[in-house]
């Protein structure tokens, strides 16, 4: 009967690999669950000698201060910033991919120069497009950050629809355009139904990006459209930091992404590896 | 009903103007608009604006700032991206067979991506406080007395304090990507191997890894491409300190561009990285393979 050792069973395995995938999911999160945890709190908790493993109380002190002092505001920015590029990124992006895909225009290049355009390092361009936009007044507006997003988002959009485009099959287009569409129609009607999944799975991670972005808006945002990113390295100091500040404004900023990401899961996979893996 | 506003002839080009003008404005007028600068003298400290040929370039060669933030970056990759491929590698095997509650506890295994990078930073700023912070507390369990370790100044801390961080924000990446790709892989293929007697790292490295490669090679290639313009991840935690200690070539390029107001020196930082990248992008994929 037992033939098979102890650690060789089926059962033992599963036990093993459930204590480690806990361990794991522990050492992972325990650091987000400190971020949130400093932001509930108080001052007495957070600088208690050796450290409080949790708050005492839920208090919304640390958030009060932010949206008081209107710092609150920058999280708004983020939002509108990161939302609208990501709908222009889409529109925009996506018709381009089917301009590349069904008609081939341009040919393979111009897709491998779009492609190219992502590998540029952010550090290598910001200070042109800085001195771009101090010439059209664009500097710390909503106008400059939006533009400047979208077209950091276009090469990926751009690349990620292309492959989901290229899964529609031609008959349909074709069958639509022998109803008497127009090509416009075409577009509206069959192409993008068709490619809803990918619309959602690109566009969560075009808005991550953007919601991410901190050197863009380091370099071109001052008071009026600052990102919450950039508010948050205000509370570094170099001898003591603003924790319980650093803590509230890291989860404002943290919740609307997870939001996003926990709504739009399934589409996840997909999407982070630039196409790589189907499905 | 033939379309008349937009011919067939014309309408391609209607669709992919807008992204090609918004590419030519953020993306390639910023690049020839370097490349002049770094041929001049402009600094936002002086009024002289002439041209300058190459001495910008020249002085490149002679910076040693500029190569020992070179060789920083180079640490940080050649460190950080094979712990986070293997690690990921590990953890996708683990959870490829079902277990309770896998998939809730994939997603909670996937948050400290989705973060921000600069929020990551801060987030171990804080718990890297040599007092107030919890990891030295717990090493103090450990250690059996009071650890006060100054993550973020010691000289010898600061490394092992950023490849955390990094390790810890983007382990889920790899991991999540390839456990997609050894999900795909035909298990009957590898059980088959397995009764023939074949050990484990055999059939992975001929069939499991010929599999998930074309996955895998890309997956390389993002993070490594991330890694080279690490700058959100530092700048929160060291600001490129203690001294120029941990300065990676992106931060250099900042604090030249917008603390010292190196404008033309900066352009020739910028292109300087432009063209390693395509060098080793160019290296890369000829060498995974991925030119297909």
């Amino acid at each position: 009967m037992t033939t098979i050792p102890f650690y060789r069973r089926k059962e033992t395995k599963l036990v093993l690999r459930y204590v480690i995938a806990l361990a794991l999911v522990v050492i992972f999160v325990f650091p987000i669950y400190w971020l949130f945890a400093i932001s509930f709190k108080t001052p007495g908790e957070i600088f208690a000698f050796p450290p409080v493993w949790y708050p005492k109380s839920i208090q919304f002190n640390n958030y009060a201060v932010l949206f008081k002092d209107g710092d609150a505001k920058t999280v708004g920015n983020s939002l509108v910033l990161a939302s609208l590029s990501t709908v222009f990124a889409m529109i925009l992006g996506t018709i381009a991919a089917y301009s590349l895909v069904r008609f081939k225009t341009g040919g393979e290049n111009l897709a491998l120069w779009i492609i190219s355009q992502r590998m540029i390092p952010p550090v290598a361009i910001v200070f042109p497009v800085f001195l771009l936009y101090v010439w059209l007044s664009w500097v710390d507006t909503y106008i400059g950050l939006i533009i400047l997003y979208t077209s950091f988002s276009l090469p990926y959009v751009i690349w990620m629809m292309r492959g989901y485009i290229e899964d529609i099959p031609l008959e349909l287009e074709e069958s639509a355009l022998i109803d008497g569409c127009s090509r416009r129609e075409v577009l509206w009607k069959v192409v993008f139904p068709m490619v809803r999944a990918g619309l959602f799975a690109t566009a969560v991670f075009t808005f991550v990006f953007s919601w991410n972005d901190f050197l863009f808006a380091l370099v071109l945002t001052r008071t009026e459209v600052a990102t919450y990113t950039v508010q948050v390295t205000h509370y570094f100091g170099g001898q003591s930091n603003f924790w319980s500040k650093i803590a509230a404004m890291s989860v404002l900023g943290t919740i609307p992404v997870f939001i996003t990401v926990a709504t739009l899961q399934r589409f996840l996979v997909r999407g982070i590896s630039m196409g790589a893996v189907k499905g | 009903m033939p379309a008349i506003a937009h011919p067939d002839r014309n309408f391609k080009y209607w669709l992919i103007s807008p992204a090609i003008f918004l590419l030519l404005l953020i993306g390639l007028f910023p690049l020839i608009f370097s490349l002049v600068v770094s041929f001049m003298r402009i600094s936002m400290l002086e009024t002289d604006r002439s041209f300058a040929g190459p001495v910008n370039f020249v002085q490149l060669f002679h910076d040693a700032r500029l190569w020992q933030s070179l060789a920083h970056t180079a640490l940080i990759i050649v460190i950080a991206l094979p712990v986070e491929l293997l690690l990921g590698l590990a953890m996708a095997y683990l959870f490829l067979d079902t277990m309770p509650g896998r998939q809730i506890l994939i997603s909670l295994l996937v948050l400290p991506t989705i973060i921000s990078p600069i929020v990551a930073g801060a987030t171990w700023r804080l718990l890297f406080d040599n007092r107030y912070g919890p990891i030295n507390q717990i090493l103090g369990w450990f250690a059996g007395h009071p650890v006060a370790a100054l993550w973020t100044v010691n000289p010898r801390l600061v490394y092992p304090a950023i490849i955390f961080c990094e390790i810890w924000q983007w382990t889920p990446f790899m991991f999540l990507i390839l456990l997609a790709a050894l999900s795909n892989v035909d298990r009957s293929l590898t059980e088959a191997a397995e009764i023939d007697g074949a050990r484990f790292w055999r059939s992975f490295r001929y069939i499991v890894l010929p599999a998930i490669w074309p996955v895998m090679s890309i997956a390389i290639l993002i993070r490594g491409l991330d890694l080279f313009r690490i700058f959100d991840i530092i700048w929160a935690l060291t600001a490129g300190g203690p001294g120029t200690m941990t300065e990676t070539i992106s931060v250099y390029a900042y604090v030249q561009g917008f603390q010292q107001f190196e404008t033309s020196y900066m352009a020739a930082i910028a292109f300087l990285v432009i063209a390693l990248l395509t060098v080793i992008v160019t290296f890369a994929v000829r060498r995974m393979g991925l030119a297909k």
